[in-house]
């Protein structure tokens, strides 16, 4: 009751605006929302839109955002052909070996360059991330020239197999995730291993049970980007993979359904938002996980 | 349980000496309160206490052995953080049980201990409970919990009362009093809070700049301090140092503060202080409650004179006065009962049995 009070007295105006500039600031964030949202919506409508055409219907002269003959074709065509499957599965496995190895890699390495002062850690720790600045245009023309060399020293041939992919694109995600990761045990209370430390856990104890659980939102995040990485690459597998049996999902899609200067837009398209799903399902699903503080309560709060 | 004993230990930080050759005995059972300001080595000492620093040079050894270069694992020791530190995906149970499920404690056990510990420290109710559902207090709690149940040869606790508030520090205070008194484990404890000092201790070691002052049960560093250091760091209000200077009138030995005031050294003193040279910077140190009102105060212990106070602070059961004498800023603890105001004159009265002498140069009380 006093506020009302106050509110109709002169000088207590500043608390009126302040919840009108509350309002506004809200409504421009809308505003400004919505057209972030249609800005990135409209490449995937437009795929979605054409990947339920038929290839005449594509060709012709009609309005380009409205389907007239809606048709699953593209869709059936692609999810029983043995290549778009073949590719499915190459980028899978590639990606899901390429995300435990880059764990295994950076989360270690990261709990040492973090937690363990070293000679020369934080020059290590500033090392790992410039690697990842050079760009890989300019690495798969050397790494093409060691596979070579290697071929010739030891008789196994590297080139164009999928599987040469899961040595590769660690080369891209571990310094990147590794870099990530220094931050976020960074931000983990030294106190917390010390702790686990003097009840007598050993290094790799503490990393286990008390640091793993602990930044495991720090830990998607990375996962999400190696993740993200190894599904979508597409100059590597270009470079280092030219059989279709051994392609994967991004290079299979453009050399299978592209014959010449035909494109074939309705199953290029479906076979994009193909595709795509994978990453947008794991992202819906680990998003929960990403956002969620763990460490609330950890120390003082 | 152990004892610990430390041998001109030192800690350095590239040139920097944080901790200055530091000898200490700690027997089997004692509590004992590293205390001083921030930036003198205490939490540095503890920490190598604890094996979480290496030691530059000197031996620490816990139970007769030399620890200075064993893991802090294999120490057995516990430690209660500041922070608390407790482990944020796991309830109050497995926090506790953490240190012994790493050495594979029975079940049964484990089981035994926590329930005991809980019950010793009340969080019974809480045992399922994540560390986020827990209040400060009860995080504390477990944390001390956590150091229990490994039932360890030392307990170390580095300020952990100081994220609590007042009235909470108050109470966990006398409940880690109470948990030393049952479990007698050796324990080291560092605040920089001089009270918690003065009233947990068995021995309190005071430290300043990387060195220690003085070691000695509370009330002897309270009535007798060996430097100016523990002199103003122990005590609150903290005592008062008025410059001064020895002279000799009529075969009476006087200490004068001003041109206008002197005051005579007790009969019990004057030995003492007589071989002191004339020429050395004195300083007259005084607690406030040896500075008290004339009124209530007149056997002839006292010696009364006049002074006007620019503060008063009344407290309840006493108050104190601020005044100004001989260009110091004094504190005095007078009878709440007597009507004191700001800028009127009061007459007061100084016990000088209670005094102190310190040289100013060195500040070693004489």
């Amino acid at each position: 009751m006093t506020t009302v009070t106050l509110d109709k007295a002169g000088p207590s105006r500043k608390i009126g605006s302040m919840s009108r500039d509350r309002k506004w600031a809200m409504r421009w964030s809308y505003v400004f929302l919505t057209l972030f949202a249609v800005f990135f919506l409209f490449p995937p409508i437009y795929m979605f839109i054409t990947s339920l055409k038929t290839s005449a219907e594509i060709s012709a002269a009609t309005n380009p955002w409205w389907v007239y003959n809606p048709t699953l074709s593209n869709y059936i065509e692609l999810l029983t052909s043995n290549q778009f499957l073949t590719f499915f599965k190459n980028s899978a496995l590639v990606s899901i070996f390429v995300v435990t190895l880059t764990m295994l890699i950076s989360i270690p390495a990261a709990f040492a360059l973090a937690r363990m002062r070293f000679w020369g850690s934080t020059t290590l720790a500033t090392g790992v991330f410039l690697t990842y600045l050079i760009p890989d245009t300019l690495l798969f023309i050397p790494l093409f020239k060691m596979f070579a060399t290697f071929a010739q020293w030891t008789g196994i041939e590297l080139i164009n197999h999928w599987w040469v992919l899961i040595f590769v694109y660690p080369t891209l995600t571990v310094p990147f995730c590794t870099w990530i990761m220094i931050g976020y045990f960074a931000s983990i209370p030294k106190e917390l291993d010390e702790a686990a430390i003097v009840d007598g856990a050993s290094w790799l104890q503490t990393l286990l049970r008390i640091f793993v659980p602990v930044a495991l939102p720090g830990i998607i995040a990375a996962t999400i980007f190696a993740f993200t990485v190894s599904w979508a690459q597409f100059l590597y597998p270009l470079a280092f993979t030219s059989s279709v049996d051994q392609q994967v999902l991004p290079t299979g899609i453009i050399t299978t359904l592209i014959k010449g200067d035909v494109f074939n837009w309705g199953q290029i398209m479906t076979g994009a938002l193909l595709g795509a799903a994978p990453p947008l399902i794991i992202y819906a699903f680990l998003m929960d996980y990403y956002i969620s503080g763990l460490t609330a309560g950890a120390t003082k709060g | 349980m152990a004892e610990v004993t430390l041998r001109k230990v030192v800690k350095r930080y590239d040139d920097v000496e944080a901790v200055r050759g530091i000898d200490l005995d700690i027997p089997d059972h004692e509590f004992v309160v590293l205390v001083g300001p921030s930036g003198c080595g205490k939490s540095t000492t503890l920490r190598m206490i604890a094996g979480l620093e290496d030691i530059s040079d000197g031996e620490i050894m816990i139970g007769g052995d030399v620890v200075n270069d064993v893991p802090p694992k294999d120490r057995d020791i516990a430690m209660v953080f500041q922070n608390y530190a407790l482990y944020p995906h796991m309830t109050v149970a497995e926090n506790m049980s953490f240190g012994l499920r790493l050495k594979h404690y029975p079940k049964a056990e484990i089981k035994q201990r926590i329930t005991e510990a809980a019950r010793m420290l009340d969080i019974t109710d809480l045992i399922d409970r994540k560390p986020k559902q827990l209040s400060g207090g009860q995080r504390q709690r477990v944390a001390m919990g956590r150091a229990i149940v490994r039932n360890p040869k030392v307990f170390l606790f580095d300020e952990p009362l100081s994220n609590l508030d007042a009235k909470l520090r108050v109470q966990m205070r006398i409940e880690i009093k109470k948990v030393h008194q049952k479990v007698r484990t050796t324990t080291v404890y560092v605040t920089h809070d001089q009270v918690e000092a003065m009233t947990l201790a068995d021995r309190v070691v005071v430290m300043n700049h990387g060195r220690i002052e003085q070691i000695g049960p509370p009330n002897e560093l309270y009535h007798r301090p060996a430097t100016k250091f523990v002199a103003g760091f122990i005590g609150s209000p903290a005592m008062n140092f008025i410059p001064c200077q020895l002279e000799e009138s009529g075969g009476l030995l006087q200490v004068r503060v001003s041109d206008a005031a002197a005051f005579p050294v007790p009969a019990e003193r004057v030995a003492r202080y007589r071989a002191i040279p004339r020429d050395t910077k004195l300083l007259l140190g005084l607690r406030p409650e040896h500075l008290v009102d004339a009124q209530s105060n007149q056997s002839a212990a006292f010696q009364p004179f006049d002074a006007t106070p620019d503060v008063i602070e009344p407290m309840g059961m006493e108050t104190f006065v601020y005044f100004p004498l001989a260009g110091a800023q004094l504190c005095g603890r007078i009878n709440p009962g007597i009507d004191a105001q700001a800028g009127a004159p009061l007459r007061l009265a100084v016990d000088l049995n209670h005094m102190h002498l310190l040289n100013e140069a060195t500040g070693a009380v004489l």
